[in-house]
């Protein structure tokens, strides 16, 4: 079965090609294989993959990157305007929630 | 509780100062799941508290974070336990953990495994690397499958009331009210309702990547007004044309909902696109349900 993509041109995700160093740390840690290395610099393949989770940015020793990171879920952000606050997800221990 | 191991350092077989350090999340089915594909391997695992939450959840939560690694290095002090300073962390808690951070606070290089533990072996036996399969998240059938009773909990007490309230009103006709009716007609709204959850809390993650459109809402819509020509057919949403319009808004908007709803379960929706689809789709949703309920109400009395 072919890759999921959702809506697109939303992302947040932005990368600033002159920070970077081309260590592909975002290369690792992003599960959507959303970058690429040309150059031996980073580069944003598929842009409209990002979920906006957020490790990319959190893993770049330069800053390079940055991206709005918060949860995908439609729950989660009702909860946030009920109550004021951020979109959070309010999934109690145990299972597989979010 | 009884999903929660304690936090603290764990020995897989016979592990000395050069064995491998793995993190692991403190929810029991993560801690399981690394031991057993461990097995053979002697090493180490560090079980961090993140409150019984699952690695990826807890990491978009920060409680797989960068402080509660770090802290959890230095009260089992793991830099008297191992002579070798690397760590080994489920990919899945990078959006939590900063690698360099950690490095910076610790020593300890961050490694990132591969997102699942089934990969572990051919991680270590590869030196460490994960092929790009093992870097991506998917999402198949059987696991679309898996967290379709989270969402169809989602609605639970709206679900014994809203269908409660549909069978009471059922009752109402020109004349005042009939329990006869009541207990007759009001079973056709009740497998009404609960088509329209089921199409959008079931249908929808089950039939996800084939029934068209991007925004989940839609795709609810879809899914909704699918089941309900069913039930046109089968005769359940009533005579008229204005009941039978008023069933497709309700069980349109409640399937869209729901679906809407299952973009917290799906691995690839992203904040700003779930806020630009809630935008509109919400109000649209509000909206039919309330046409949907209006009109079927006028219906008892025309």
């Amino acid at each position: 079965m072919n890759r999921f993509v959702y809506l697109p041109d939303v992302v947040t995700l932005e990368l600033d090609v002159t920070k970077c160093t081309g260590c592909r740390m975002c290369l690792v840690v992003c599960p959507h294989a959303v970058f690429g290395i040309e150059n031996n610099k980073a580069v944003i393949l598929q842009k409209d993959f990002c979920m906006e989770c957020g490790a990319c940015a959190k893993n770049c020793q330069e800053g390079a990157i940055t991206v709005k990171s918060g949860v995908g879920c439609a729950a989660g952000i009702i909860n946030g305007l009920l109550r004021g606050t951020e979109p959070t997800c309010d999934c109690s221990e145990g299972s597989s929630c979010c | 509780m009884k999903y929660r191991v304690a936090p603290g350092i764990y020995a897989v077989g016979n592990p000395d100062r050069s064995s491998r350090v793995f993190v692991s999340a403190n929810f029991k089915l993560s801690f399981d799941h690394l031991r057993r594909n461990l097995e053979g391997i002697n090493s180490w695992i560090l079980v961090i508290d993140t409150k019984g939450i699952n690695v990826w959840c807890a990491a978009g939560k920060g409680s797989f974070g960068t402080k509660e690694v770090v802290r959890r290095i230095r009260i089992h002090h793991l830099a008297q336990l191992v002579d070798q300073r690397k760590i080994i962390l489920p990919q899945l808690s990078a959006p939590g953990v900063s690698a360099h951070e950690v490095k910076k606070m610790t020593g300890f290089t961050v490694i990132y495994g591969p997102v699942l533990a089934k990969n572990i072996k051919a991680f270590l036996d590869a030196g460490l690397k994960a092929t790009d399969s093992m870097r991506q998240v998917t999402f198949p059938l059987v696991e679309r499958i898996k967290l379709i009773p989270v969402d169809i909990f989602y609605g639970k007490y709206y679900m014994l009331i809203v269908p409660l309230v549909f069978l009471v009103l059922s009752g109402l006709n020109p004349m005042g009210y009939s329990v006869d009716l009541a207990v007759n007609s009001g079973w056709k709204s009740i497998v009404n309702l609960f088509s329209g959850y089921f199409a959008g809390c079931v249908l929808t993650p089950a039939l996800l990547p084939w029934i068209p459109f991007r925004r989940f809402s839609a795709k609810g819509l879809v899914t909704g007004w699918l089941v309900a020509i069913l039930l046109l057919l089968a005769g359940t949403l009533g005579t008229t044309l204005v009941e039978k319009a008023s069933w497709f808004l309700i069980m349109g908007g409640l399937s869209s909902f729901m679906a809407m709803n299952f973009t917290g379960s799906s691995t690839f929706t992203s904040l700003s696109g779930v806020q630009k689809e809630m935008k509109t789709a919400l109000p649209v949703q509000i909206a039919m349900a309330f046409l949907g309920l209006a009109g079927w109400v006028i219906t008892k009395f025309i």
